[in-house]
């Protein structure tokens, strides 16, 4: 059942950037996911006290495991105690996966553009993974959205997609600092549309990050022609537009 | 009692009255939606009710903004986890639509501009319980927040107030909407941690 609370043991723990790390967690029944679902996470404090967050699930290790990868929000309750407190070995209580919407399954036939910003990688990253064991050949696409190089999550990972045949196309945007030679600064329409699947394919687009990230870059879709039905999006939390 | 996290101390804003279990209290206002933002012309805007005799009730904006508006106060609650208390808001009681309709089917599907739906008893939208509201904190209610118009449930789980609200119809069964075929529970009653399916 979904909606249960079940212990999972935190049986690897690695940072993908200075502030990202990737937790794997193993459950003592098997577990599945398809693309783009979330699970919750519910932490308990030595007097009781809990709480609870959402995080999209990174791939599976099937057939009892499956990862997380939390991005460290300075002021946060519970994602700097995932980044930097919890040591494998410790258990965590997690309900999910969930979600039947902000998902990609190994059965859709048509092109699919993925648009991330920072850590709205992640359940995207779930899908290329299912994608590539899936051995599925229609066209799927990254733009990722990253602070800078330091920033990218599944950098090694990403790297030899693009690198293997056949190549998973990626896209970066570096909004404070660029490698030599690439463009810095915030996305906009005219930085976007030459760099993803154009409406004419009529793309599935997946969009992930935080609030306002995903609110811009929905609209500016629209406006362009892509179909409205056909972007699924899936909102983080903090500031922007939102708010 | 759950599994410990010895090193995990936690903001702690829980032990509030007030706050459903599960939930923690928050200042921002989080969005929640399946896909873009909708852009709504109020000048093309129309709230439709539609009964089982297939007869509908329809309200331009004008004609929306003329029905008696109540302002209040509620504490609202999102399934992702997150509570908001004390929120302000402007618009009109489900009762009103409901004062000239004649109907007898328990259970409403509410549709939005954009194509989303959700599912509500009866029970659950009059008697006071629910709104289509268009003010929120004094101002309009922008287009990330459900404007020009949404409804407002707020016993019940944030979804079930749908954004860019257009209409309901009348059902004999309890039929899940969108997000209810999707994963999430068919009611939604955050006290009682109806999330899930
Ligand atoms: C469906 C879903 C999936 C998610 N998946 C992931 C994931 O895979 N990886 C991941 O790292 N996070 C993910 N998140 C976000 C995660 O649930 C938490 O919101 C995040 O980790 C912050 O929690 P916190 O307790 O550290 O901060 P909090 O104490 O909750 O918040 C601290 C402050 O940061 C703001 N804030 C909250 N979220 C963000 C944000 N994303 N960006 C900027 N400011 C923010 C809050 O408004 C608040 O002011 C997901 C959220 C949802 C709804």
């Amino acid at each position: 059942m979904s909606s249960t609370w079940r212990t999972a043991d935190v049986v690897e723990a690695r940072f993908e950037t200075a502030t990202a790390r990737t937790l794997a967690l193993q459950f003592p029944e098997p577990v599945s996911s398809i693309g783009g679902q979330h699970v919750d996470i519910r932490l308990t404090a030595p007097d009781g006290y809990t709480a609870v967050r959402s995080f999209s699930v990174a791939g599976t290790l099937p057939p009892t495991g499956l990862e997380i990868t939390v991005e460290e929000l300075e002021d946060g309750e519970v994602s700097p105690y995932l980044v930097r407190d919890l040591t494998v070995g410790e258990q965590l209580e997690m309900r999910g996966p969930v979600g039947g919407w902000f998902v990609w399954q190994p059965s859709d036939t048509s092109p699919v553009q993925l648009i991330g910003g920072g850590s709205g990688v992640v359940p995207l990253m779930a899908m290329v993974r299912s994608h590539r064991a899936a051995g599925s050949t229609v066209p799927m696409q990254l733009l990722y959205s990253v602070r800078g190089p330091s920033s990218i999550i599944y950098r090694g990972e990403l790297e030899k997609l693009e690198a293997s045949s056949p190549p998973l196309p990626v896209e970066y945007v570096y909004t404070r600092e660029a490698p030599p030679g690439e463009p810095v600064g915030r996305l906009s329409p005219a930085t976007l549309m030459p760099r993803i699947l154009p409406p004419a394919a009529d793309p599935a687009v997946f969009i992930c990050g935080a609030t306002g990230f995903v609110e811009t870059v929905a609209a500016w879709l629209v406006e362009a022609g892509y179909t409205e039905s056909r972007i699924k999006t899936e909102r983080y939390g903090g500031t922007g537009d939102g708010s | 009692m759950g599994i410990i996290s010895s090193g995990f101390r936690g903001r702690r804003n829980k032990d509030q009255p007030g706050l459903p279990p599960g939930q923690y209290l928050t200042e921002s206002f989080p969005v929640l939606s399946a896909g873009p933002t909708p852009r709504i012309d109020t000048a093309e805007w129309e709230f439709q009710l539609t009964t089982e005799t297939g007869q509908s009730h329809s309200w331009s904006w004008d004609e929306f903004q003329n029905l008696p508006q109540e302002e209040f106060t509620v504490d609202i609650h999102c399934v992702t986890s997150w509570s908001k208390f004390g929120t302000r808001w402007k618009g009109v009681s489900l009762d009103t639509f409901f004062q000239d309709v004649d109907t007898s089917h328990p259970y409403t599907m509410f549709s939005s501009y954009g194509g989303y739906t959700t599912n509500l008893p009866m029970e659950d939208i009059l008697n006071g319980k629910a709104w289509i509201v268009h003010q929120f904190d004094g101002e309009d209610l922008e287009p990330a927040h459900g404007g020009p118009a949404r409804l407002l449930v707020p016993h019940l789980y944030f979804w079930k107030s749908a954004k860019w609200v257009r209409g309901l119809r009348m059902m004999d069964r309890n039929d899940p909407g969108f997000w209810e075929t999707n994963g999430y529970n068919l009611h939604g009653d955050p006290w009682l941690e109806e999330r899930y399916w």
